[in-house]
């Protein structure tokens, strides 16, 4: 059973060290928007480690990366390796699935072993909010905690590199119309993307799906909830899907996949209805045919496959910046 | 205390392109020049224009090599680097501010190596210092100046650039 503590929602300057420098990354909830223009100027520097021969830099020679992936995970977890082999990090990969939190080995214990081990960032998913948040409360002076989502809670590096990809689209947000998609009620990387796109000046953010999967005033957070979806893509810059999770599927909530196709599925014919130069994002994995239809998710408009390479390229930012000295 | 105003920069220069032409007589790889962030680029646009090249002008950053990552973390602003062709087998004309302990080169070597494997690197450089910590030289000098330990070279631009003697901060 999990602490109390652990399904905090409140991000605290935990976050952040003494001097103003990031010190774990948990949440956008408390980021300066100085900050953050820091972390997606610096990407557009990892980014072109991409195109070197050797695609390495050795910014974290002799540091040790562990991800702590306590929830099923491709994408995040294969980009956030990346990022740490890119940096010149060694990196642990430990299977939380066999390893012993499954004997009762509480998250606390874990911690305590493998910073014994010299282990100088962790990299955390877990199914429960507040996770990271709990470990960073508890790490050591020396150790920082990334978040790589946490229950219902957050995404930060997620929502990082959605707005890293908008910047270098479109160079800035504040003028955008940015359309967010589907189960926001559930969603991490809606509750973090909206933190993120406030932060940076998007004025008009729209949501649209279910009304069983939306917040109630999610208002005060400050965007429109659209009654549809075709009001919530006109004139929009930015479609941001966000994936379906299957669990949702059940008759109270949403009656049918098909169903929730016809109404907030992403098709070609919607799309005619968004800015003519607008992009279409999608954390991933895609469901197509369920919130997407393949001619959009493959199609001229779609930014899905750059979201993943930028995506490398923020993780690798925010590493370097939890492991930057104090000031 | 102001070291070097523009004009006086801008004579160097020229000082430095007549050497360079020297350099390249009988070159035969592909040249390509390019500036390290940030003083360096100043000086190599400046130093591009008087060349002629055909090729387009790259930059480099270097604080992804640097070595005191441990010591000083991250420096605001970034800019990326662009290298906007391939360096196999081709001569780079590698071009910075100031060339003081050697420290900067060898991380601009390392970030460059990271791209491929050039034929030959000539390195060219507005002022050189005593105090080098590296078995570092450079092929094209635009001059010499000999300063105390605790004074720094700072080049302000980058429209008029300036040569200024700082104090040295117990960062940099």
């Amino acid at each position: 059973m999990m602490p109390s503590a652990l399904t905090s929602s409140k991000a605290t300057p935990l976050q952040m060290g003494p001097d103003g420098r990031l010190r774990h990354l948990l949440s956008i909830e408390g980021l300066s928007r100085e900050l953050v223009e820091q972390i997606l100027s610096q990407a557009e520097s990892f980014l072109t480690v991409a195109h070197q021969s050797v695609r390495k830099v050795p910014l974290l020679r002799g540091r040790t990366v562990a991800n702590l992936f306590f929830e099923p995970s491709t994408r995040t977890r294969m980009t956030f390796e990346l990022a740490a082999t890119r940096l010149s990090a060694d990196v642990l990969n430990p299977d939380m699935s066999q390893s012993a939190t499954r004997k009762g080995e509480g998250m606390l214990d874990t911690l305590r072993n493998m910073e014994a081990m010299q282990i100088d960032l962790f990299v955390v998913r877990h199914s429960l909010s507040g996770a990271a948040h709990f470990l960073a409360q508890h790490a050591s002076d020396h150790v920082s905690i990334l978040n790589a989502g946490d229950g219902s809670h957050a995404h930060p590096t997620q929502a990082l590199l959605d707005a890293f990809t908008m910047r270098k689209h479109f160079g800035s947000l504040d003028q955008l119309v940015v359309t967010i998609v589907g189960d926001i009620l559930y969603s991490r990387v809606a509750r973090s993307q909206i933190q993120l796109l406030r932060l940076l000046g998007v004025r008009d953010l729209r949501l649209a799906g279910p009304p069983t999967l939306m917040p109630t005033a999610i208002e005060s957070w400050g965007c429109r909830v659209c009654g549809s979806l075709e009001e919530a893509l006109e004139g929009a810059h930015v479609i941001m899907m966000l994936r379906l999770q299957r669990e949702r599927i059940c008759g109270a909530v949403l009656p049918s996949t098909k169903e929730y196709y016809r109404l907030y599925g992403l098709n070609e014919h919607k799309m005619s209805l968004a800015h003519p130069d607008a992009i279409v994002m999608h954390p991933g994995p895609i469901n197509r045919g369920v919130e997407i239809a393949s001619s959009v998710a493959d199609g001229p408009h779609s930014l899905i496959l750059p979201q993943v390479s930028n995506g490398i390229a923020i993780r690798m930012a925010v590493m370097a910046m939890v492991a930057s000295p104090d000031a | 205390m102001i070291l070097l105003n523009h004009s006086q920069i801008e004579a160097l220069l020229n000082n430095m392109a007549a050497q360079l032409r020297m350099h390249l007589q009988e070159e035969q790889a592909p040249v390509y020049m390019l500036g390290i962030h940030t003083g360096g680029y100043w000086i190599a646009e400046r130093f591009y224009e008087r060349i002629g090249l055909k090729s387009e002008l790259g930059g480099l950053d270097i604080h992804l090599y640097r070595d005191d990552f441990s010591r000083i973390g991250i420096r605001y602003p970034v800019h990326p680097s662009h290298l906007p062709w391939g360096i196999d087998n081709a001569t780079i004309i590698l071009v910075d501010d100031v060339l003081h302990t050697g420290r900067t080169i060898r991380a601009a070597l390392n970030a460059l190596f990271d791209y491929g494997r050039p034929a030959r690197i000539i390195l060219a450089i507005l002022v050189q210092r005593h105090g080098r910590e590296l078995p570092v030289s450079a092929d094209i000098v635009g001059t010499d100046m000999v300063l105390p330990d605790d004074q720094h070279l700072k080049l302000y631009g980058p429209e008029l650039l300036s040569l200024h003697q700082v104090t040295r901060s117990s960062r940099s």
